[in-house]
């Protein structure tokens, strides 16, 4: 018993020394992990720009399960923590609580609008990228079938398959769309064996290119691809790099620039609503060493004049979310 | 003659065990690299240092209280009921039919409906896997734990295709109404001149707990029925002689037993998220096993454990927030615990018993 109190009053006495204060951005994953090589990776890679080029640091969680959105924000305004980011649509609702209560704190939400004063909201036009990586798949496609695997099915994954369907139709009007959806959950972000299996039922039914919008899910979405020799598209962060020359390009959604942005405005930043598209560089397709092989120049050109377009307003790419209905696809 | 003398087995055993848990969470800590010493102490000022610290401990605890107590019944019968995590679940799912389609005026009404809400669509969750034990002599730990997955797949369902408000994504339902908001301990409190964190998620819930740990010891060992259900679980066939009937006590035992697993929604989703979200139990229905197992399924042993339980918990999120210890260690060093007080007892038991022995013996010649 005596190492027991000795155990415990050691506790007790660091315990007065602890609670220092603390003014650093927070960041909040979601649901996928942190390291999953796609959105949240994309989201920690803008908070790990920040702090190397700025030598401060930040604090950051994962969740372990829906239920704990509002204790990892609440915490993090509690302790001070000032501007708070958080990656994904569904912490929409526990911000929507958690904000009024904290009005001089900041926050950050990617991929929702919640409308209140210290709230910036940051939304991207995927199906803008998407249709640039659709006509990509659509000129590398030699059967004419071109797959898509969203990872959980709601408005915003169908947005992307949209996007994507549109520019495969603008650059073949004959090609045929497989889209597939991992599942109705928050665990479709982080299924890679069904991504893998989603991949293979596509190929057989034709599909030699493979878009995956699905988080974590799209790593075995890329690695059946690689193995079953076709192409496969990476999506949020740059994943050309996982299968070099397997990989035709990845849909960037600069999730990393919104998180800079915010850590580096700080707790000055101007809320309200930010939309991020191809004409502010918000989303955009990926070309490196990795895919140079891949794509040619007539491709890159086509591309670049859509982009071009699009940004100036004279090519309008239909946002599945605007009215739940997408003309070059049926789901 | 117990070989042990009662303080023994009710101080000893679980502080031994919890402080081999202890060591060995101290050894997984420093091999990766951190401060156990600094990691013990995040972990009390995060969970017991503030009343926003408090307030999250009684929260967790308040669950493991529920589905303790529904494990302990249920041990009483010589039931193991592990599938407190799918009726617990089930328990959700009456909640929230209770506060969104029925207009309360008042919480104090509509808290009383959601508890037998919860209760009932617990207790039925109970009831398939009870009768098959009962009448088809399924086991109950093979059934109970498959319906886990099951009460998974309904609420999957429940949530996605009809509770999900029209144009939301969240698999979620739409918020509860203004009028069945619980009080949380904060204003439980402010009458009183005390100041309790405004955040933190505890509410009535926790006095509701309590009172079930009294009424759950008041069944046990002061009712007729407490009596048969003991003796039911000591031994089956010394019951049936005596004209207790295998069936009704195996339904009834279970039935209690899925109720109090599915009460512990009133805490969790009508206390504290105020919605139904999809993994809203978060793993208490096996803390309950742990939590039974530690109390000796004895109401007051539920609530002392479910109150360590309720500070692990709080302590791993505090860890999580604030050191570089990844999530996966944290749950190892929560499974440790687990392993020693629940699984492991008779580890620190036996050489307990043994040394008891010795003393006694040396004692008398």
């Amino acid at each position: 018993m005596t190492l027991m109190q000795k155990f415990l009053g050691a506790t007790a006495g660091l315990a007065l020394s602890a609670g220092a204060a603390l003014a650093e951005p927070a960041l909040i994953f979601d649901l996928g992990g942190k390291f999953d090589k796609s959105f949240n990776e994309a989201a920690f890679n803008g908070a790990q720009r920040w702090s190397e080029e700025t030598g401060n640091s930040f604090r950051e969680i994962e969740l372990q399960s829906e239920a704990q959105r509002e204790q990892a924000l609440r915490r993090f305004a509690e302790a001070g923590a000032n501007p708070i980011v958080m990656a994904g649509f569904a912490f929409a609702d526990a911000l929507g609580q958690v904000a009024a209560d904290y009005p001089e704190t900041k926050f950050t939400i990617i991929d929702m609008v919640v409308d209140a004063p210290n709230v910036r909201s940051v939304v991207f036009n995927e199906h803008e990228g998407s249709y640039l990586v659709g006509m990509m798949a659509a000129k590398a496609s030699e059967s004419g079938t071109v797959g898509f695997i969203g990872g959980m099915d709601i408005p915003l994954i169908r947005k992307f398959a949209c996007g994507y369907a549109q520019g495969v139709k603008a650059a073949n009007p004959d090609a045929t769309v497989v889209a597939n959806m991992t599942g109705t959950t928050p665990a479709a972000w982080n299924d890679p064996v069904k991504g893998s299996e989603l991949t293979k039922a596509q190929i057989s039914q034709g599909a030699d290119v493979v878009y995956a919008a699905a988080g974590g899910t799209g790593v075995g979405v890329l690695q059946t691809a690689a193995d079953e020799n076709i192409l496969s598209i990476g999506v949020d962060s740059n994943q050309n790099y996982l299968h070099p020359g397997k990989v035709l390009t990845s849909m960037m959604k600069r999730v990393d620039n919104a998180v800079y942005q915010a850590f580096t405005d700080g707790s000055d930043m101007e809320t309200g609503f930010n939309v991020m598209g191809l004409a502010n560089g918000g989303v955009g397709y990926a070309l490196d060493d990795n895919n140079a092989s891949l794509v040619s120049a007539e491709m890159q050109a086509a591309v670049d004049a859509a982009s071009a377009q699009i940004a100036s307003g004279e090519l309008v790419v239909h946002d599945y979310m605007s009215d739940d209905s997408c003309p070059a696809l049926n789901f | 003659m117990d070989v042990m003398p009662k303080w023994a087995e009710v101080v000893l055993v679980p502080l031994i065990s919890l402080l081999l848990a202890a060591i060995l969470s101290a050894l997984v800590i420093l091999a990766i690299g951190e401060d156990p010493i600094a990691a013990v102490n995040l972990m009390v000022t995060g969970a017991l240092g503030s009343t926003y610290g408090w307030g999250y401990t009684l929260y967790y605890a308040t669950n493991f209280m529920f589905t303790g107590l529904a494990v302990a019944v249920a041990f009483h019968a010589g039931l193991f009921n592990i599938g407190g995590e799918g009726q617990a679940m089930l328990g959700g799912l009456g909640v929230a039919l209770v506060c969104l389609f029925i207009p309360w005026p008042h919480w104090t009404i509509a808290v009383l409906a959601a508890t037998v809400g919860a209760a009932v669509f617990g207790a039925l969750w109970a009831a398939i896997p009870a009768y098959l034990q009962a009448r088809r002599g399924s086991h109950i730990v093979i059934t109970t734990i498959m319906f886990n997955f099951i009460a998974a797949a309904v609420l999957n369902y429940m949530l996605v295709n009809i509770l999900r408000p029209a144009g939301s994504m969240d698999p979620a339902t739409e918020r509860f109404p203004e009028a069945v908001h619980l009080p949380s301990l904060h204003d439980l409190l402010t009458p009183f001149g005390i100041a309790f964190s405004k955040a933190a998620p505890a509410n009535v819930s926790l006095v509701i707990a309590v009172i079930a740990c009294v009424l759950v010891w008041v069944l046990i060992w002061r009712t007729p029925l407490g009596l048969e259900i003991r003796s039911y679980g000591k031994s089956h066939r010394a019951a049936s002689y005596a004209g207790i009937g295998a069936v009704r006590i195996t339904m009834i035992a279970m039935l209690i037993s899925g109720g109090l697993a599915g009460m512990m929604a009133i805490n969790n989703v009508m206390g504290e998220a105020e919605r139904l979200v999809l993994n809203a139990v978060e793993g208490a229905g096996f803390i309950g096993i742990a939590v039974a197992l530690m109390g000796r399924s004895h109401p007051f042993g539920v609530f002392l454990a479910a109150i360590l339980f309720g500070f692990l918990y709080q302590g791993g999120a505090e860890l999580a927030l604030w050191t570089s210890i990844p999530r996966e260690l944290i749950v190892v060093i929560q499974a440790l615990v687990i392993l020693f007080t629940g699984a492991l007892d008779n580890m620190v038991r036996m050489p307990l018993e043994r040394i008891f022995l010795a003393i006694r013996r040396g004692g008398t010649t």
